[in-house]
Order: structure tokens, then C-alpha cells, then sequence
């Protein structure tokens, strides 16, 4: 099968990539490639198997709801790329 | 006596706790081998020689203090180790082999870091690995490629090639490794050392930045089967900040009672001798099986009848997680971010830079798995045929112990040799990506070397939490073997 431009663009915009045409032109081919050999997949009869989502048994083991220490705010903020008074700090969302 | 640097685990802890040498001679001796040999392989993305030393010397004050006591030793007091750069060790940073957290700081230690540093261990670095883990050579690595000391032209493996560099040049003697479709087993098997890949829930990933969730998972690379059961014996275990780690006890270590293979049943798998594997490979893997044999083995034939399926889901499956773990990498809290008008912008720009060509392939890939109207003919169809895959191995540990087979098609590549060709690269992994697909524990050590003396590895796979099985029949068969003390020419 062969992606569009203009799927390879949908799916750039999804992952919140901007890409290069020149890249956009190589993962155009090179997905195209990749889901021509996944593919082989399409043969099998799957209809009554379920899913594996993880590989373990089911479990599930909840802990005392205890108060404990995490991360200091300031440890938190240690690799924060821009921050004011204690928080992270983003370009505007919203227009004024 | 040996450089001190080209001693075991087992036989460098020996030396330290009986007080013959101290850990700060020892560390001395693998950062002057780091030094002599670093600039050639590229084994280490960061390292910390300051904080090793400051820590070799509080580790001599703990041992003799102890000694002189009569009290017991933290069992790793003073060993030197390196740490693959996707593990956070806390205060030093970890890249991820990528630019977007090339300033990013490790706020804490992982789980099975902070166990082995609980239990003593000195760190010297982090070793180099692709992106995010996300390749079988090395060259993802933004912070360019690790070289094979058995051939400097040539890939050490990966994502943990930086690891198995690392060990096989003796800078260090044990490494820590992550394999999410056969990250630790495809490295060793390059560089001539031995790697476990653990059940998956046996060891926590808490503290292993994310790639593939429902794969990911954490090992070592050592020189011998009983050095790596050492570690992952420290490291194995329930975690509370790990949802999907397993409480059930970890079996005492088996590579200290030696022994033999009488008894056990190992399969054979004719999908995992395919048309396209190297004949030298082939021929060492079998040597090997007959070895196993003549050591008390039970050979027979197996069947894993969706092997061929393996790399379609896989391929499918970890890209689908990964677009979903890394985006996190948003720019706002850490990490890369490029300045912008708006907050789209933001992500975009600094994602589209900050990430390589591999791992934007990959959030492709898996964003297209996962996307309206292709959810259930990409995705859903793999997770089911991994059921399939999965199947297969319950159905053949009903009557065999272990599983034995090639770990790659082929011994090391040439840097660059798969560079223009993602799906040839990805083809590297075809018989590693099984165990992980299975959640199952897997190990691989070396069994010989091809025409040009590179080194050759087997894989053995046991059924979930039968580490024990692996740990044994390697300890065994390295102690009728010496494939594993051959060193790489560039030492000698």
C-alpha cells in the first residue's frame, strides 16, 4: 500500500511533529514499505482470539493509602525548560 | 595478578570483601581502561568519574569498618558498574540517546538502580544506546555511534551496545541493559558477552524511561552467566511503584552449585533455522546444542508456528506504545524546548528537532497503528496474533525446560550498513522479538566465532520465572567452555 502526502501530513499532525518535506517524502515511502510487510498479518484468521494488551496473569494489588514523601517542588522544577513563582510556564493557550 | 578491570564480578568481589583490594584501586583501573580505550569505542554517553572515585573511597571506609566489625557486607559493596542511559540514576543525567533530554537531570534513581546502589555498587556512567532504545546497532544514538572492540568497523548491537562495548573491552565488568525486542541478547551476542533479558513483571520498570510498556525490561550484560544472575538476583522482585511487577519469591542463585544439564529438555525450533541466517552462526548454535547434549541435555524438535508473524506485530506493537509514551515529551515540563509563538507550535517544533530520524519513524508508525479507522487492521489484529505467538510458547514448555536458538541472523554488521533500509535493520531482530512479544525470560551468551572471528551467540528461552533454568544451563556450560574468556584483539 502507498501513504498520501496528505495522510503522512494527518498522521505528522497527530504525533505533533513538524517534519521536513524532504522527511516527509522518506516516511511516505518508508511506512509505506513497513505496512506493505505488516501486512502479512491481514492472513490470519483472528476472529476468536482475544487480544493480548499485557502478557501477565490477571492481578491486581492495591497498597495502604499511606501518606508518603514525593518529588520537592523544587526538584519537580529542576529540569523545567521555563518556570515562574514555583510554576511551569507555557506560551499563551489562550488569546487575550 | 590481572589488571584488576578484567576481573569478574564474582571474582572482583572476592578480591574487595576480603580486603586483598580496595574499591577505589579497582575503580581506578576501569576508569584508566575507560581512558585508554573510550575514544575508540564510545561506549559511555556520560561519565562521572569524580562521583565514582568520591564513592570507591566511602566504600573502602564502609568495608573496612565492616571487616574490622565482623559484620556483613553489602553484597556489591564497592563493584563498579555502568548504567545503560535510559535508567535514571538519581543527579546525573539521562539522555535517552537523544537531544531532547540532553540537559535533563534524573530527579531519583530507578528501582533496580537504587537496589544495587542499596546493595553497594559504584557507578561510573552511562553508557551509550539508540534513541529511546529504539534501534539494533547503536547509530540511533545522537550522540553518535559505540563501536564493536572486536571490530571497530563494526556495530556492537543494541539499543544496550554502549553495555555490551563497555564489558567486552573490560572497562567495566558488569553493565545494566534494557530489552524491549532484544536490546541486552542482540548486543552481547555481538560483543561475545552474556545478557538476561528478565520475565516480564520479574524486574520493575520504574525508573526505565519508557518505550514499548508491555515489553520493556530490565537486565544486565556480564562475562559469565553467574555474574549476571548476581545482579538480576538483586534487582528481581515486587515493586509497589511498578503495577506490573509479579510478588512472587526469586529463586536462590543456581550458578553457585555448578552441576550438569541431566534431565532437562531443551527444544529446538525449525522456524528459528531459517533460509538467510549465516551458516557460521547456524553451525556455532548447533556445536553448542551438542554440547549441551553431551552435558546431560535432552534434545528434541519444537514447533513455534507464528514465529514468521513475530516482527509484523512487534513492529506494530512497540510503535504504537512508544507514540503513546513519548508524548510526554511535550516541552513543557522538561526537556527540549524550542521558543514559539503558540503552544502547538511548541510541541511541534520542539518534538520535530529534538527527536531523531528512528524514533520519529516509530511515533509515525504507531500513531498511524493507532489512528481513527486503522485501530483495528493494524493494532487490534497484532495484539491478537500476539496472543497466537504467545500460545506457542505455552504449548511447547508443557514439554521442554528451555528453548534454544540463534540470537540474530548474522554476527556484527559494518556501521552504516543498514542505514538507508529501516525494514533490513529491523529484520536483525527476528528471533529476539519472541520473548518479549511472550513475556518471557530469555538469555544469551556466546558459543563461538564466525570466519572473521566475531563473535557468535545462543539463545536460550525458559518459560515465565524459570530465570533459574537460564542462569543454570549457562553456568554450566561456561564451565565446560571458554568462548566467554576470549578477549577482543584491541586489548592485547
Amino acid at each position: 500500500m502507498s501513504l498520501t502526502p496528505e495522510e503522512v501530513d494527518h498522521i505528522a499532525l497527530l504525533a505533533r511533529l513538524e517534519l521536513t518535506a524532504a522527511e516527509k517524502e522518506l516516511y511516505r515511502e518508508q511506512l509505506s514499505s513497513i505496512l506493505d510487510h505488516v501486512a502479512l498479518l491481514q492472513k490470519l484468521e483472528t476472529s476468536h482470539i482475544p487480544p493480548t494488551s499485557s502478557v501477565l496473569p490477571p492481578h491486581s494489588r492495591l497498597r495502604e493509602d499511606e501518606i508518603k514523601t514525593g518529588l520537592s517542588k523544587d526538584q519537580a522544577l529542576r529540569n523545567a525548560p521555563d518556570e515562574n513563582r514555583g510554576q511551569f510556564r507555557v506560551p499563551p493557550v489562550l488569546d487575550r | 595478578m590481572a589488571p584488576l578491570n578484567e576481573f569478574g564480578v564474582s571474582q572482583a568481589l572476592e578480591l574487595l570483601h576480603t580486603g586483598k583490594v580496595s574499591s577505589l584501586e579497582l575503580t581506578q583501573d576501569c576508569l584508566s581502561q575507560i581512558e585508554k580505550y573510550e575514544g575508540e569505542l564510545h561506549a559511555f554517553i556520560t561519565l562521572t568519574p569524580e562521583k565514582a572515585l568520591h564513592s570507591a573511597r566511602i566504600a573502602d571506609e564502609q568495608l573496612s569498618g565492616l571487616r574490622r566489625e565482623r559484620q556483613p557486607i553489602p553484597s556489591l559493596l564497592g563493584l563498579p558498574i555502568a548504567v545503560k542511559d535510559v535508567l535514571c540514576l538519581q543527579d546525573v543525567r539521562c539522555t535517552c540517546g537523544s537531544r531532547i533530554l540532553e540537559n535533563f537531570i534524573a530527579p531519583y534513581s530507578g528501582t533496580g538502580v537504587q537496589k544495587l546502589l542499596d546493595a553497594g555498587v559504584v557507578p561510573l556512567g552511562k553508557t551509550n544506546t539508540d534513541e529511546f532504545a529504539m534501534g539494533s546497532s547503536t547509530e540511533n544514538s545522537a550522540y553518535g555511534p559505540t563501536h564493536n572492540p572486536w571490530d571497530l568497523t563494526r556495530v556492537p548491537g543494541g539499543s544496550s551496545g554502549g553495555s555490551a562495548a563497555a564489558v567486552a573491552a573490560h572497562l567495566v565488568p558488569v553493565a545494566l541493559g534494557t530489552d524491549t525486542g532484544g536490546s541486552v541478547r542482540q548486543p552481547a551476542s555481538f560483543c561475545g558477552v552474556t545478557g538476561i533479558k528478565p520475565t516480564y513483571g520479574r524486574v520493575s520498570r520504574y525508573g526505565l524511561i519508557a518505550y514499548g510498556s508491555s515489553l520493556d525490561s530490565l537486565g544486565c550484560l556480564a562475562h559469565t552467566a553467574e555474574d549476571a544472575e548476581i545482579l538480576f538476583h538483586l534487582m528481581a522482585g515486587y515493586d509497589e511503584m511498578d503495577s506490573t511487577t509479579i510478588d512472587r519469591p526469586v529463586p536462590d542463585k543456581v550458578c553457585v552449585k555448578g552441576g550438569d544439564l541431566k534431565g532437562l529438555k531443551i527444544g529446538i525450533p525449525s522456524q528459528y533455522f531459517i533460509k538467510g541466517i549465516q551458516p557460521s552462526v547456524e553451525n556455532a548454535v548447533r556445536l553448542a546444542i551438542t554440547e549441551m547434549e553431551r552435558l546431560g541435555a535432552i534434545i528434541s524438535e519444537v514447533s513455534l508456528p507464528h514465529t514468521e508473524y513475530a516482527l509484523p506485530v512487534y513492529y506494530l506493537i512497540a510503535p504504537a506504545e512508544a507514540s503513546a509514551n513519548l508524548a510526554r515529551y511535550d516541552g513543557v515540563r522538561f526537556g527540549l524546548r524550542l521558543p514559539s509563538k503558540d503552544l502547538l507550535e511548541m510541541f511541534t517544533k520542539s518534538r520535530g528537532q529534538g527527536f531523531g530520524a528512528e524514533v520519529k519513524r516509530r511515533i509515525m508508525l504507531g500513531t498511524y497503528a493507532l489512528s481513527t479507522g486503522y485501530y483495528d487492521a493494524y493494532y487490534g489484529q497484532a495484539q491478537k496474533v500476539r496472543t497466537l505467538i504467545k500460545r506457542d510458547f505455552e504449548e511447547v514448555f508443557q514439554s521442554v525446560d528451555a528453548i534454544a536458538a540463534p540470537v540474530a541472523p548474522t554476527t556484527a554488521f559494518k556501521l552504516g550498513e543498514h542505514r538507508d533500509n529501516p525494514l533490513a535493520m529491523y529484520l536483525e531482530d527476528v528471533f529476539t522479538l519472541p520473548a518479549n512479544l511472550a513475556g518471557v525470560p530469555a538469555i544469551a551468551f556466546p558459543v563461538g566465532f564466525d570466519e572473521i572471528q566475531l563473535p557468535i551467540g545462543i539463545q536460550l528461552m525458559a518459560a515465565p520465572f524459570r530465570e533459574d533454568i537460564l542462569f543454570r544451563m549457562a553456568h554450566v556450560y561456561q564451565q565446560s567452555t571458554d568462548w566467554h574468556k576470549r578477549k577482543p584483539p584491541i586489548l592485547n
